[in-house]
């Protein structure tokens, strides 16, 4: 089984947040929710970058780690999926996630939230893949259908790539070779605890 | 005809001015430095981590914290969470029980010497009490709840199940998100009413010294108390403040990110985990000492009266004190009366 990852080659990304529609159309996704964010550092001044974050889908994942009801689990390609059902929506995986993935619906009194959503690296949830009920809770199941993300698919400059991690780093190292520079595989450290090295 | 000249012109002209600017600008392109980085300034992932910690930068969405690109401490979170916070909580709660079965065992329940007199003085009036025991029923749900956070997936969820544990867990995050108003009300009413008879006084150092009695098991001991003696002020001094620091760490995480950032909600989360471990250890000492531990304490905040021999033996200062305000009859007409 491969090991899905994504990568957002920051120096091809223009910030034209098709990543963000596309997933929000594909799966559905509730107002206010958003399962995919483009961040522009150093905005307007030389040396701008944009990047495009979701789910890193993080190997011993720590939002998984702090859950206080074990709603957590990771599939056969290392996909860091949960459980909608068990969900309390305590907001500890937010805290915990180094990437701002989990998002919450407001719901209630005080800053009550509903179930955790988040990027499923389109591979949706627990429910019977490819089902109403599982696009309902989690959104499109692409895995299933032996696609990958769309986020990345739509991607206009190829600048995101999601998939298993050996071939898109190796896609990655081919791009910064042949260009002669790249400025990394921005979260893989934090993700993965390890990075490309070229 | 005109038109038919410029249309046949026109293009001819274009490409006349084409040619000419390309060989003027020929030498511009040709001066331009080759071999630049286009990177060179590009920002670097390691290098703002290294200087700031964590990235940030700007988001097209209403949500503007959505700018936080990352912030590894996270993981130093779940290191606490999960590294941490299971052991503080396990030896803190083991361990005061484990003191108390050594003390209980040493010592015994610690009866009051005198019998019982006729006598019966109000020492926790309506109000007293019902402050009293509004934050200690909200206290311990509170407690059993907070507990459930830590401790639930790892005792309770085997036995029950995921589904029958996430249904019970989402009941106690209601619980515990309505209860804590009431404690926080009781906190506040507590250091209203008991502030003046909690503060220190010259009778605390020998108190302290003598161990307060607890460890003279011929039960000789009494050191003179006021109202509250200097074990039941630092009980209330830790209810109070720990009660207080709970409550602002707990309504930060009431009103997410609405006082703080991402940093400072897990700050929270490691003052409000930690005191209310502590809290915890030092009630639980508290419901034994005022139950099983001594005879005569429970009626104290039970019934809000006690036996006028309890009160000269535990707090012989504050019966004198209410003999010369004439609240209680003093010894001797008590005696007379018997």
């Amino acid at each position: 089984m491969a090991r899905m990852k994504f990568l957002c080659d920051a120096d091809r990304c223009i910030e034209c947040n098709a990543c963000v529609t596309a997933c929000k159309n594909e799966h559905d996704v509730p107002w206010g929710i958003n399962r995919r964010r483009v961040v522009t550092i150093n905005d307007g001044k030389p040396g701008e970058r944009s990047v495009s974050m979701a789910c890193m889908h993080c190997t011993d994942a720590p939002c998984a780690a702090v859950c206080p009801v074990d709603c957590f689990y990771t599939t056969a390609d290392a996909v860091v999926l949960h459980s909608k059902d068990l969900c309390i929506g305590c907001g500890y995986c937010f805290y915990a996630c180094p990437f701002g993935a989990p998002q919450y619906p407001r719901v209630g009194n005080f800053g009550s939230r509903g179930k955790m959503d988040k990027c499923t690296f389109c591979a949706a949830g627990p429910e019977e893949d490819s089902t109403e009920i599982e696009y309902a809770k989690y959104g499109a199941n692409r895995l299933a259908e032996g696609k990958l993300p769309l986020c990345a698919e739509m991607c206009s400059t190829k600048s995101l790539l999601a998939g298993d991690g050996e071939i898109i780093a190796a896609i990655y190292k081919e791009r910064v070779t042949q260009r002669g520079y790249g400025s990394g595989a921005w979260g893989w450290q934090t993700a993965y605890r390890e990075t490309i090295n070229v | 005809m005109p038109d038919n000249w410029l249309g046949r012109a026109t293009p001819q002209a274009i490409a006349a001015f084409m040619t000419l600017t390309l060989l003027v600008a020929a030498p511009v392109y040709a001066q331009a430095p080759s071999g630049s980085n286009p990177t060179a300034q590009a920002v670097s992932e390691r290098q703002l981590l290294d200087e700031l910690q964590k990235i940030e930068g700007r988001v097209t969405l209403p949500n503007t914290a959505a700018g936080l690109l990352e912030q590894p401490q996270g993981r130093d979170y779940r290191t606490f969470h999960e590294g941490w916070l299971p052991w503080i909580g396990g030896i803190a709660i083991l361990g005061i029980l484990l003191l108390l079965a050594l003390f209980y065992f040493y010592r015994g329940r610690i009866r009051t010497l005198a019998p019982e007199s006729s006598v019966r003085i109000l020492r926790f009036g309506a109000l007293e009490r019902l402050t009293h025991w509004m934050t200690a029923t909200a206290f311990i749900i509170l407690a059993i709840t907070g507990l459930n956070f830590i401790f639930g997936k790892r005792l309770l969820m085997p036995l029950i199940g995921a589904d029958a544990f996430s249904t019970w867990s989402i009941w106690a995050k209601y619980a515990h998100d309505f209860v804590a108003w009431a404690f926080m009300l009781g906190i506040l009413v507590m250091l209203v009413t008991w502030a003046w008879d909690n503060l220190p006084d010259r009778h605390d150092a020998h108190w302290l010294r003598v161990g307060g009695g607890f460890f003279d098991k011929t039960n000789r001991t009494h050191p003179p108390a006021g109202r509250f003696n200097t074990g039941q002020k630092l009980i209330f001094w830790a209810v109070v403040l720990g009660g207080i620091a709970m409550s602002i760490s707990g309504i930060f995480m009431l009103f997410p990110f609405a006082f703080a950032d991402i940093n400072g909600m897990q700050t929270a989360q490691y003052i409000h985990a930690t005191v209310g471990i502590i809290l915890i250890a030092v009630l639980i000492a508290h419901i034994y000492i005022g139950t099983l531990g001594m005879e005569g304490a429970y009626e104290a905040m039970g019934s809000g009266t006690v036996d006028m021999n309890w009160a000269k033996e535990h707090h012989s200062l504050w019966v004198e004190g209410q003999e010369a305000k004439g609240t209680i009859q003093p010894r001797s007409a008590a005696e007379a009366a018997e």
